[in-house]
């Protein structure tokens, strides 16, 4: 296990360095550069401002520089936000879309199989098709759609909550937000869970048990809800990763000082360190969970080992 | 020094009436919700760019002249000066009781700092060029000269001297620019690029920095040891960067913010029903313009088809149709709004549509174009909803009118910059300018041959020397009159379709008062306060 563990964890080096110089390169490639404006500058003060950020080097050599920095663990200063350093930016961000990440994920798991449970149990029902239409609806109508309604209903309309705002991250100003994240992922996990649950409940092992007489409470809870669960989990992986870095559109509807706006921001400001930044962070941050799916595989599935 | 005592004397009547309207019915908390747009990108004033930030240090900092809630300039820091007559030596007083926050005093010195750390190469800052009507600015900023060769100086603890290279009348409307504040010495030298921080932050004008919490909000508080600060009501004012506007107009409606930086175009219906008493629509300093690349057929030495184009838009109909907040059709290149000056006017600025279509459609002909050889041309924009639905319309305007052929290209802003500027593959192009000071100058000096924001390519010596003639030129009347004539130029040439003038929209609460709507869109939080709601 723990040399599966340090493999797995070395093995992640190369993809990184990849990851890295492809978008170190295709952000370099776009046209216009991050002190582009309208008002064009005179040639003295563009090379001022090249010089201070070592733009006016060869881009070897500021591909260089960047992978040095970056060993060191300083992801440079931003281009864009000129008091703050990405590694700033990065450390406000992230503990507030990881809080409401990890909250929306928590709820869309509970949530998500419950419905998905009761849909499989319950095939071809009208409770059946109720949970799958929910479902459908929430994979269908885009959160740009569902927040601002949300907003409109619980904010404008009924003034329960507050329309935006993070506040230092009081409850009330969290709870739209986490609905709005939750709500698509507890669709995708509901429907992921009747699947596998239906074909769980119809394989042998699952055959034997009721055969033997077991009630249907523990038939479903202790031997068929383990298995079930494996197809959702490796969709967590990836699914938490992109949750707890935050969306570009409930941060920008409700105002969310999270890390998901950067991804946006940065591409189109063309500040290339806060790009790399983030989309470094972001792509370490998808090998580890891959890595904690694999280990919980193990736990979940007596056929996978990793000696 | 006739023209100083005028100033003085324009400051000293003008002051008191903003100064003395203090209502009896305030509410007990004096505080102010301000949506922001975009976040801010820095608050260091020299480094700053963009009307978020500038908001903001027009809060924190003041310059040597502040402007009135209805955009005159009065005295800032400096409490008068004097100016020579030859128009090229200004010579400001400091008020003896100006201090910066953390009590110590403000002094010309401070200024001296500002000023010179502004056009220091090792700055970088991006607006710099701003300063270049100041004695060898632009050589310092070059790198050509130290910035101890910037011609301002300290003539004791509270007389500067500022010496320009010639006469600039907008001088006193340049000096409440955030490049031109002064910072806090000290603190710079120690926190180095920091020292815009929370807690670190020295500033001079009528608050203090108290919070940044990025893409959250800046909290701002009254700041005790300010000059003024008798007549400063508002204690703590909030900004909050909301770029989604109709996000905006949420927290709007949920009470949440008590003024809009802007208002959603789409919705302008439903506010106009809804919330008609809030809205407050006022010019604003800007020319929303189409450009033709000048350097490449087909537009290359064809002055009569693009006069043909122009004529051929109707502007009433984009002002009205679509862009519906109240925006004028434009038929010179200097919008309206500036102090003093009467801008050139199209010569069918008055012509119905009628006539001028059927004078584009003569002209048309002319420049060898015809139903059966219709003109195929691109127009560029910049992703925007807005930008395209008017370029739409001017497709349509013109199939209708000339039988123009026309292809929409719509590029992310970078992107599209980038196009417009190597003039290889643009057309005709969609810009917009903001004038940044109230003095035509702003707007003619795009269009010089040289300038960088000449994405038109338009080259017209006569029309330079004009421009220069009027920058050496110390009777303000003598210079607008040469920035007028030059304005002629542009509009017999038309390299550029000016479209509309722009302006700006917020929403705000009926208790917010004293609230004045002004061409430069400027608001200081300190002339505002809260009535009893």
């Amino acid at each position: 296990m723990l040399r599966y563990s340090l493999k797995r964890l070395l093995g992640a080096v190369p993809t990184l360095l990849i990851l890295m110089t492809l978008a170190f390169f295709m952000m370099r490639a776009a046209p216009g550069g991050p002190f582009d404006t309208e008002k064009t500058l005179p040639p003295e003060i563009q090379a001022n401002l090249d010089k201070k950020y070592h733009l006016d080097e060869s881009l070897v050599q500021q591909y260089g520089r960047y992978l040095w920095d970056l060993a060191h663990g300083d992801f440079g200063p931003s281009f864009q936000y000129k008091d703050y350093s990405v590694n700033e930016l990065i450390a406000t961000g992230f503990p507030v879309s990881l809080r409401l990440g990890l909250s929306a994920i928590a709820i869309a798991l509970i949530i998500g199989v419950g419905l998905g449970t009761l849909a499989a149990l319950r095939q071809n029902s009208a409770t059946d098709y109720s949970v799958m239409t929910l479902a459908m609806t929430g994979i269908s109508i885009p959160n740009f759609v569902l927040a601002p309604i949300l907003i409109l209903v619980f904010a404008v309309y009924l003034g329960w909550l507050p329309a935006g705002g993070w506040n230092g991250g009081a409850f009330k100003n969290t709870i739209l937000p986490i609905i709005g994240l939750a709500l698509p992922q507890i669709a995708y996990i509901s429907r992921l869970m009747r699947g596998s649950m239906i074909e769980v409940l119809r394989s042998n092992p699952i055959r034997t048990a009721r055969a033997k007489g077991l009630p249907e409470r523990v038939v479903i809870l202790r031997h068929a809800l383990k298995p079930a669960l494996l197809p959702v989990v490796s969709f967590l992986g990836p699914a938490t990763a992109a949750v707890i870095t935050g969306s570009v559109v409930i941060e920008q509807i409700f105002g969310i000082p999270g890390l998901g706006r950067y991804f946006v921001q940065g591409a189109l400001n063309r500040d290339y360190t806060l790009v790399m930044g983030v989309v470094v962070f972001y792509g370490a941050l998808i090998i580890l969970f891959n890595f904690i799916v694999d280990l919980v595989y193990a736990l979940l599935d007596p056929k996978v080992r990793y000696g | 020094m006739r023209s100083s005592f005028i100033m003085l004397l324009v400051a000293v009547l003008v002051y008191p009436i903003f100064a003395s309207s203090r209502p009896d019915n305030l509410a007990s908390e004096q505080v102010l919700h301000r949506g922001n747009g975009a976040e801010v990108q820095t608050l260091d004033p020299h480094k700053a760019e963009g009307v978020p930030s500038s908001n903001i240090l027009r809060d924190l900092y003041e310059g040597l002249t502040i402007e009135a809630p209805d955009g005159t300039v009065i005295p800032g820091t400096a409490e008068s000066w004097e100016i020579s007559d030859d128009g090229k030596t200004y010579v400001f007083h400091i008020r003896k009781n100006a201090k910066w926050s953390n009590g110590d005093p403000v002094t010309a010195h401070d200024f001296v700092y500002g000023l010179r750390r502004s056009v220091d190469p090792a700055t970088a800052s991006k607006y710099s060029q701003i300063l270049a009507p100041i004695l060898n600015a632009e050589d310092v900023i070059a790198g050509k000269q130290p910035v101890e060769n910037l011609g301002v100086r300290a003539l004791d603890d509270y007389t500067l001297e500022i010496r320009l290279k010639a006469s600039t009348p907008y001088l006193l409307g340049l000096l409440n620019h955030s490049s031109t504040y002064p910072v806090h010495k000290a603190s710079v030298e120690k926190y180095g690029d920091q020292f815009s921080r929370p807690g670190k932050l020295v500033s001079n004008g009528a608050y203090v920095l108290k919070e940044w919490v990025i893409q959250s909000h800046i909290k701002l508080e009254r700041n005790p040891n300010y000059w003024d600060n008798a007549n400063t009501i508002i204690d703590t004012v909030y900004y909050y960067p909301i770029e989604d506007q109709s996000t905006e107009l949420k927290r709007y409606r949920a009470g949440e913010i008590d003024r809009t930086e802007d208002v959603p175009s789409q919705q302008i219906k439903w506010i106009k029903k809804n919330l008609a008493d809030e809205l407050q629509v006022a010019p604003y300093l800007g020319s929303y313009y189409f450009g033709f690349n000048l350097t490449r057929p087909p537009f290359k030495d064809n002055p009569k088809l693009r006069r043909a184009l122009s004529m051929a838009i109707d502007r009433e109909i984009i002002t009205k149709r679509i862009t519906g907040l109240g925006e004028k059709p434009l038929y010179s290149w200097v919008p309206p709004g500036i102090n003093g000056y009467e801008a050139a006017r199209l010569d069918y600025a008055d012509w119905p549509q009628k006539k001028r279509v059927e004078e584009a459609r003569k002209l048309y002909k002319e420049a060898g174009y015809s139903r059966s050889n219709p003109l195929t041309v691109e127009i560029r924009y910049n992703t925007s909803e807005n930008h395209k639905k008017i370029a739409i319309a001017i497709a349509a305007m013109w199939k209708q009118a000339l039988g123009v052929k026309t292809r929409l290209v719509n590029e992310e802003w970078k992107v599209f910059l980038e196009n417009r500027k190597q003039k290889q593959v643009t057309q005709v192009f969609r810009a917009g300018w903001i004038g940044d000071y109230n003095d035509p100058y702003n707007f003619m000096e795009i269009l010089l041959s040289k300038h960088g924001l000449n994405d038109s390519g338009y080259v017209n010596p006569e029309y330079d020397e004009l421009l220069h003639q009027a920058s050496m030129e110390s009777d303000p009347k003598k210079r607008f009159e040469l920035m007028k004539k030059a304005e002629t130029l542009v509009l017999r040439d038309h390299p550029v379709m000016p479209i509309y003038s722009y302006v700006s929209s917020h929403l705000i609460k009926p208790w917010v008062g004293n609230y004045v709507p002004n061409v430069l869109d400027h608001n200081y939080s300190k002339d505002l306060y809260i009535l009893k709601h």
